[in-house]
């Protein structure tokens, strides 16, 4: 193997800097990517959020009409689940699980990139309906035939069956190479009982994303099949099913709100075991949780189909597998509060968002137990009871967990500490605003108020809490608000961020500066027990022991391909709308671009020891 | 990155797990593969959702040739076979044999693609079109997705041939055999498959 | 100021949670809370049962994490490491076998009302058949047992089962009259069978609960429960013979521009919804109300007049995205929009 060590052609000036950000392989610098484009589709999200409960404040309302209403409530689901949360959780599992395994990198740092470039320009398509005026609005889940040309014939749910296709494609690479990453690259001494919980959660969540995004794939396809080229997969009258795309949309959804959630159990975690100054209670139980989790997430998605016609027999079976579930999720509840009893609980504004999480996310799951029963479910279904139910368990659950994970790790990422102050502003306002917006969302189903409705009558008592709701949503707003200031102050702010800012660290992301330096770590670390870190600090090192000696460090070359091939299949995705020769055109650059990454080797670059580093700050 | 030992020319006996991006290289593979099982599942479910819906299309009855199938399927097979006695010729280092069983291998897809498109194209002037029914999609969808993935893994390994040819067998160039020759044994297990369940048990 | 973090924020959600908590019943015509018939009822007990159990767990997690925050809070100055425990076993298996009997208990009566109301009561000779058809944006309820089709206004005899036939004669709709019983989907080319019984004559408000289109929230229907005598002469006036406006102009109007769309008595066409007795609708269109507010669902024909003129006069305003076209389309004149409102407000069965 040539080991020809060249060094990286770095480039001055503001274009020098984009062209940086846009070749990059490093995943501290992809997280980063992750988490702005991430917040930026959040922020979408939160205006379609804002303007459908103001549509809804009162009876009868005309701040929009229903054409553009069922726009919003599509996108807004649509661009927070794939275009906000996934991403952010993809942002915390890039700038952390390498760090927290001991490994200089991901396993596949070039489809790393590619997973980022591929889910922003998927992102991107789906966005740009709203600019065509055709946009998607048969709801997130896209029933047929609503979302077939016969009743959508306008280019909207194309942009939805494409732009998610392309996203997919990114998110299905970052599963696998997360995979290949915690099972082939733990540090010496890192077995996987001795993995922090946030990594094993992202292993997991990994491991379901290969497992679930195929099924989704085939669902869009088949819906393009029929939008796009004729097909009849969905045509009742040609013998087509609409009940298959639910199965598959559905063997494909239910996972992915395992997906959402286990990451957030992960920082949970972490969070409240180092505010605690305790190591987690029952570590292997929670393992084995995470896992059951998972593995029973896969057996019950049609419970989002009780009322569809399945029969008894079926809606008893996955009546009994959902309440299952509540199992191994009260297990973990139950070892998170014993993690803090006994312990040392320092409330600062990451362990706010952390023990503000547990309340709701169990009032979630309490819900979800309700929903679970096939009869009750009856009344609950397609009602705001579930939009109660779901928000509680993603905005409540995931939202909190990864606000936590954001101001926990802050300082790894960026060298800076974010605001305390600020920070507990933004949990105050964002979780009174939250309970405010939700909570009633559950009465409002129980006493009649179907979902996805553009407006309601007056005089059927829904008024007051519909009004309620909204007030609570303009808090968040506010909450929300006070976190984007935070991060801007915080910038203006010069790097003094030590290598463990919170003194109690317990994994190996803090023995090294912060923000971790290019390489990561100087000489991968020896880990010789759970909580690594906090062992070595126990007996009074400094430093981690190392497991090899010090020496020239290999890194994966920047490359501007992945780029590229998310630009083809941007284009593709036009293509595929509008004219069939750019459909090909963008998936051949996207071919071609395989072929120049698989004929030119890279051989990567070479860190000296004793280099200077780019923004390294004195541990 | 761990040291890597020069042995000036001397491979290890297994060239494409002498180093770790080789060794992720393949278990990256094994899970997208994973994914690819639960892709061509789902198609399956489709299809067998499907299989009765023909409208006034023909019925699979009418339209299958198991003979034809069966030399297809006997094609794919032994390219299988080829592709393996490849891996085995790269691990005894022998350059030569090994990129004669892979073009081989390539042949025979080739020949089984060449079939394939054959017999659509009969299927279309027999009333058997894409559009048809929800029986012709899924038929489609799920056997026109595996003959595109022969046709990638026929462009893959062509181009790993010319890049062995190219820059020898070392250990960066013996997992893209591997690898390749991992994703070719898929589209045959996959096939075996679609050989069962759609054309044989179409025939009863 | 830290240990009352939790407190407050426990206290602030409680008094926001009991304003909607003392609201909760609801309207008796429309609340899944304030069940009318057996099978909300059986459905209600389910969710009391569900409830207790999930806020016996909720209780508990809020005690113990209240507990913790403020016991074990950071004093200040104390910088001890507190004891690190790897866990214990016999609190995992407490907090296993507990919630699997909280569960057991809820899985129990769960499994029984799932074989409850799946019982097929459509060839049942003392159950009512329905076959309800959702269209964009209505109800079609035909009754193949006495050969007569209604519209948006579903009427029933109290005190026997109503066997549904649910089917979709365009995208999916679900069929969901909340204070009677919990919805079925209506999926176009597969019928659903369900059954609901009303025990009390009243009108109950029924809602589409699956996404359908523009019009989705504007896809109400009511269902009307009466005495059996009352329904049986409902039906024998449905099945007579057509009543048509007395006007030669306006009759030919409506014969022409209407009934080629809808039907009246033995008169007309299927396709969209049927107009006999629209005078003895609660609304017009599913959601313009014929009464007044000092007395609800007492109709007054003055209003019902109004409200089909409105309809008439711009379908797409009333319902963006149906089916209907609007007067100005038909060419209907003024006179024939007046005429033809009028009849239709007049047209009422004599029933109760």
């Amino acid at each position: 193997m040539a080991a020809h060590a060249h060094t990286v052609k770095r480039y001055p000036g503001f274009l020098g800097w984009l062209w940086d950000w846009l070749t990059t392989v490093d995943h501290k610098k992809i997280g980063i990517l992750y988490l702005v484009a991430g917040g930026f589709f959040f922020v979408i999200g939160g205006i379609e959020a804002l303007f459908i409960r103001l549509q809804l404040i009162r009876p009868l309302n005309n701040f929009v009409s229903e054409d553009t209403f069922n726009e919003l409530i599509t996108m807004h689901g649509t661009t927070m689940i794939f275009l906000a949360a996934m991403p952010i959780i993809f942002a915390l599992m890039n700038a952390i699980v390498p760090l927290q395994i001991g490994a200089r990198d991901v396993a596949f740092p070039f489809v790393n990139a590619l997973g980022f470039w591929t889910f922003f320009f998927g992102g991107l398509l789906l966005n740009i309906a709203w600019l065509t005026g055709e946009v998607p609005d048969a709801g997130w889940t896209s029933y047929p035939p609503l979302a077939t040309t016969a009743y959508s014939s306008h280019h909207g749910m194309d942009y939805y069956v494409l732009g998610l296709q392309i996203s997919g494609i990114g998110t299905l690479l970052g599963g696998i190479n997360f995979m290949a990453t915690i099972i082939n690259m733990r540090a010496p001494g890192m077995t996987f009982m001795r993995m922090p919980m946030f990594t094993w959660t992202s292993f997991i969540t990994s491991a379901l994303i290969v497992l679930a995004f195929p099924a989704l794939t085939v669902g869009l396809v088949a819906m393009m099949f029929d939008r796009i080229f004729g097909a009849n997969f969905f045509n009742v009258d040609a013998g087509g099913n609409i009940i298959l795309w639910e199965h598959i949309f559905w063997l494909f959804g239910h996972p992915e709100v395992y997906i959402l959630i286990l990451p957030a159990f992960g920082v949970i975690s972490e969070v409240i075991s180092t505010f605690s100054r305790k190591r987690l209670f029952g570590y292997s139980t929670m393992v084995f949780a995470t896992i059951l989790i998972a593995f029973l997430g896969f057996m019950v998605w049609a419970h989002h189909m009780f009322t569809t016609g399945l029969g008894p027999v079926a809606n008893a079976l996955f009546s009994i597998a959902t309440m299952a579930i509540a199992v191994p999720t009260g297990i973990k509840v139950f070892n998170w509060l014993f993690t803090m009893w006994g312990g040392s609980i320092r409330f600062t504004a990451a362990n706010l968002f952390a023990i503000g999480f547990i309340p709701t996310f169990v009032m979630g799951g309490v819900t979800g137990v309700m929903l679970a029963s096939a009869p009750a479910d009856f009344q609950y279904h397609d009602s705001y009871f579930v939009v109660g139910h779901f928000h509680y368990t993603i905005v409540g659950g995931l939202v909190t967990g990864l606000l936590a994970g954001i101001h926990y790790w802050w300082p790894k990422m960026f060298g800076r500490m974010l605001h305390e102050g600020l920070g507990k502003l933004t949990f105050w306002f964002y979780m009174i605003g939250f309970h405010l917006t939700f909570f009633v969302q559950h009465f409002l189903g129980l006493l009649g108020m179907p979902r996805r409705v553009a407006t309601f009558l007056p005089n059927q008592g829904l008024d007051t809490m519909n009004m309620v709701s909204t007030i609570g949503a303009l808090l968040m707003a506010v909450g929300i608000s006070f976190f984007f200031i935070n991060i801007v102050i915080t910038s203006l702010k010069p790097r003094h961020a030590t290598n463990d800012p919170w003194e109690d660290g317990r994994t190996l992301e803090w023995a090294i500066p912060s923000p971790a330096p290019e390489y990561n770590f100087k000489q991968i670390p020896l880990v010789r027990g759970l909580d690594a870190w906090w062992k070595e600090k126990l007996e009074g090192n400094k430093e981690m022991p190392p497991a090899e000696p010090l020496g020239p460090i290999h890194m994966p070359s920047p490359s501007i391909l992945p780029f590229i091939m998310g630009v083809g299949l941007f284009i593709s995705g036009f293509g595929f709308m509008y004219n069939l020769v750019f459909a090909v055109i963008g998936i051949a650059i996207t071919l071609l671009c395989m072929a120049l990454r698989s004929i030119f080797d890279d051989h990567g670059y070479h860190i000296e020891p004793d280099e200077p580093k780019k923004g390294e700050v004195a541990a | 990155m761990s040291a890597h030992d020069h042995h000036a020319g001397a491979l290890p006996p297994e060239p494409e797990k002498a180093t770790l991006e080789g060794r992720n290289k393949i278990l990256g593979f094994w899970l997208f593969l994973g994914a690819e099982t639960v892709l061509f599942g789902t198609l399956f479910s489709a299809y067998l959702a499907f299989r009765n819906s023909v409208l006034d299309g023909p019925r699979p009855e009418e339209l299958f040739q198991l003979p034809m199938t069966f030399i297809m399927t006997v094609a794919l097979l032994v390219s299988s076979l080829t592709s393996v006695f490849a891996v085995q010729a790269m691990h005894r280092h022998k350059t030569g044999p090994m990129l004669g069983w892979l073009a081989v291998t390539i042949a025979l897809g080739a020949l089984f693609l060449g079939m394939e498109i054959y017999e659509f194209n009969e299927y279309v002037h027999e009333g058997h079109r894409f559009t048809t029914s929800a029986f012709s999609s899924a038929f489609y969808s799920l056997v026109g997705f595996h003959g595109a993935h022969v046709a990638f893994g026929i462009l893959w390994i062509g181009l790993v041939i010319l890049q062995i040819l190219k820059k020898g067998l070392t250990v960066v160039t013996a997992p893209k055999v591997y690898v390749s020759a991992i994703y070719w044994h898929f589209i045959d297990v996959v096939w075996v498959f679609i050989f069962t369940v759609v054309y044989l048990m179409g025939k009863v | 100021m830290n240990r009352w973090h939790a407190g407050k924020k426990l206290a602030l959600a409680l008094m926001f949670g009991l304003i909607p908590l003392l609201a909760a019943c609801g309207r008796a015509d429309l609340s899944a809370l304030n069940p009318q018939g057996p099978v909300a009822q059986r459905q209600f007990d389910v969710l009391v049962v569900a409830v207790g159990i999930m806020t016996l767990v909720v209780v508990v997690v809020f005690a113990l994490l209240i507990y913790v925050l403020v016991r074990f809070r950071r004093r200040r100055g104390d910088n001890s490491i507190p004891e690190q425990v790897e866990g214990n076993h016999k609190l995992e298996i407490i907090w296993t076998v507990i919630p699997i009997i909280l569960l057991i208990i809820l899985a129990v009566p769960t499994v029984g009302a799932i074989g409850k109301f799946a019982e097929d009561y459509w060839d049942d000779p003392n159950a009512v058949q329905v076959k309800v058809t959702a269209y964009q944006y209505w109800w079609e309820f035909e009754y193949p047992q006495y050969g007569i089709t209604t519209a948006q206004e579903l009427v029933v005899p109290i005190g026997k089962k109503i066997a549904f036939e649910l089917v979709a004669g365009d995208v999916k709709h679900s069929f969901w009259i909340p204070a009677i019983g919990g919805k079925m989907d209506n999926n176009p080319g597969l019928t659903n069978r369900f059954y609901l019984e009303f025990p009390t004559p009243g009108v109950y408000r029924g809602k589409c609960a699956e996404l359908c289109g523009p019009s989705h929230a504007y896809m109400d229907f009511k269902a009307k429960a009466v005495d059996q005598a009352s329904f049986d002469r409902w039906v024998a006036a449905m099945q007579g013979p057509a009543v048509l406006p007395e006007d030669d102009n306006i009759r030919e109007a409506f014969v022409s521009k209407c009934l080629t769309c809808h039907a009246v008595g033995d008169q007309g066409s299927p396709i969209g919804p049927n107009l006999t007795g629209l005078g003895s609708r609660v609304t017009v269109a599913g959601i313009l109300f014929n009464d007044t507010p000092e007395q609800e669902y007492v109709i007054d024909p003055a209003k019902t007049e109004e409200n089909i003129k409105l309809w008439l006069e711009d379908t797409q305003a009333v319902k963006p995205g149906n089916m209907m076209p609007s007067a100005g389309d038909l060419q209907l004149t003024r006179e024939q929009i007046d005429g033809i409102a009028k009849y239709l407000a007049n047209y009422q069965l004599d029933y109760e």
